[in-house]
């Protein structure tokens, strides 16, 4: 800010105050109005002039006191920066600093032990668990059982592993999952349908092979290219496995079929700006405690 | 002095009256117009692309802004579970500002990549999938309506004139990345954005 806006500043704020000393100095009445004044008077109602309740006065004058003293500690004058050097970022940056260094003990006994160990560490699981709740519960669900595109993490099956390195990484920097969209490469609408009944039964038993064999052949010349050939899917691309019962977008004919043609995008979003190394250890550790029963 | 004269003199007191109301904008609101920090951009900020600007005229349109605020205050609590601060520089291409002062949904001025593009549209089909303690009310006529493409290049016009850098090109462009997209589109896109110029300017 310029001079001439701090002069201006500086200017109107002390006329102010001066102003309203004088205004309360000259407007002052001290003696009742038995003393003579009835002018004010309207179809015969009066209004007497009495003079102001002296703590009121007195609360007027602490007031002009207090804002100028306030003026002296505190930055009020344009650019002044006032006695205690006190500005709103540092007292916010400076808090945040103050509680991260009360916490950071906490975390940092807890990151220098393995992830297996803290996984059954009732005390880490209660910190991870509300860390879970805060950051993780709003896709994954608060039982982390996840829900129709949001994986479940209870289940010990995982689309790109399950080992404690794995899930730090997946929470770290989020995954990017990429199933194209196979609707107008695999052939007709028959096609595509065999293709759904044999992935289908892959994880179940009682599907009539005559829908599976067309099916059956396109999945091992394109599908398996991820999926892998025993459809067991391919954890370093988060291509599931089809041969058990869990499905994140939901394992019903019409699902599958869905997911054949239009393709799926979940995507797990990076946490790194979110949440600290420290952090996410811990919550690796709970995540990794859910599947261990 | 008498309050009398001031009181029984109706165009003294409105006089009166005025210069006390303006000397609270000179002091309060007339030197933030020659405060730098408050209306140059902070580096590497872009102005809205045409999807997010109709996303945020659909986000203006729906009335998100009267349950959402857009900034974070400098208050430990709220970085905790926010994001960094808003910074003033932020907001200079915000014609009108969505910061907003009551929260009854959760601030979004760093919801971009928080979650997925599909969470969001399950989100604005029914928060209830999602959260199932949400009060927030449920917009599946987003998916339906198209974006009417026919104003976004002179939207875009009418903010130059106001000072936002479009180019020429991101002017005339505009029509394509709009046409045929829908409302969900473009609130998603212009959801998944907030916050990112804060991220790329403090790394």
């Amino acid at each position: 800010m310029g001079f001439y806006i701090n002069m201006q500043i500086g200017f109107l704020v002390f006329a102010s105050i001066i102003g309203y000393t004088l205004i309360l100095y000259f407007t002052r009445k001290t003696t009742p109005s038995d003393s003579g004044d009835h002018s004010h008077n309207f179809d015969g109602i009066e209004e007497l002039n009495e003079p102001l309740p002296a703590w009121w006065v007195w609360l007027f004058v602490l007031t002009i006191i207090y804002s100028v003293v306030y003026l002296i500690l505190y930055p009020g004058l344009g650019d002044n920066t006032g006695f205690l050097k006190w500005n709103s970022q540092k007292a916010c940056t400076d808090i945040i600093k103050q509680r991260d260094a009360q916490y950071q003990h906490i975390y940092l006994a807890y990151s220098k032990m393995r992830v297996e160990d803290l996984s059954t560490n009732l005390r880490a699981l209660k910190i991870g668990k509300s860390l879970f709740i805060n950051n993780c519960s709003i896709c994954h669900g608060l039982d982390a059982r996840g829900g129709n595109g949001f994986p479940n993490l209870t289940n010990n099956k995982w689309l790109y592993g399950g080992t404690p390195n794995e899930i730090r990484t997946s929470i770290t920097n989020g995954r990017k999952g990429r199933m194209p969209p196979y609707g107008s490469v695999i052939g007709g609408e028959d096609i595509l349908e065999s293709t759904a009944y044999y992935v289908l039964s892959l994880s179940t038993k009682d599907v009539p092979q005559n829908l599976t064999s067309t099916g059956k052949l396109k999945f091992n010349t394109i599908c398996s290219a991820c999926h892998s050939l025993n459809a067991k899917g391919n954890k370093f691309i988060g291509a599931p496995d089809l041969t058990d019962p869990q499905w994140v977008y939901g394992g019903d004919f019409i699902d599958i079929k869905n997911s054949i043609k239009n393709g799926r995008h979940g995507v797990m979003p990076s946490h790194k700006d979110v949440l600290s190394k420290e952090q996410i250890h811990i919550l690796t550790a709970y995540i990794f405690s859910l599947n261990k029963i | 002095m008498k309050h009398e004269i001031l009181e029984k003199n109706v165009g003294l007191l409105a006089i009166t009256i005025f210069i006390v109301v303006s000397v609270a904008g000179l002091v309060e609101i007339m030197p933030l117009f020659f405060e730098i920090d408050v209306h140059r951009p902070i580096r590497g900020l872009k102005p809205l692309q045409a999807l997010e600007l109709e996303g945020r005229d659909v986000y203006v349109k729906e009335g998100c802004y009267v349950c959402h605020t857009q900034m974070i205050r400098p208050l430990y609590a709220e970085t905790k579970r926010y994001g960094p601060y808003s910074l003033a520089g932020e907001s200079v291409f915000e014609r009108p500002f969505l910061w907003g002062s009551k929260r009854t949904g959760p601030d979004l001025a760093r919801i971009g990549g928080r979650y997925s593009d599909d969470w969001h549209r399950i989100h604005l089909q029914n928060p209830r999938l999602l959260v199932p303690a949400s009060k927030m009310p449920a917009y599946p006529w987003l998916k339906k309506n198209k974006i009417d493409y026919t104003n976004t290049e002179k939207k875009m016009r009418v903010l130059r004139s106001l000072g936002v850098p479009y180019t020429e090109s991101d002017m005339v462009n505009s029509t394509n990345f709009v046409k045929n997209k829908t409302e969900e589109d473009a609130l998603v896109a212009y959801l998944q954005q907030l916050g990112l110029a804060y991220k790329k300017f403090m790394s």
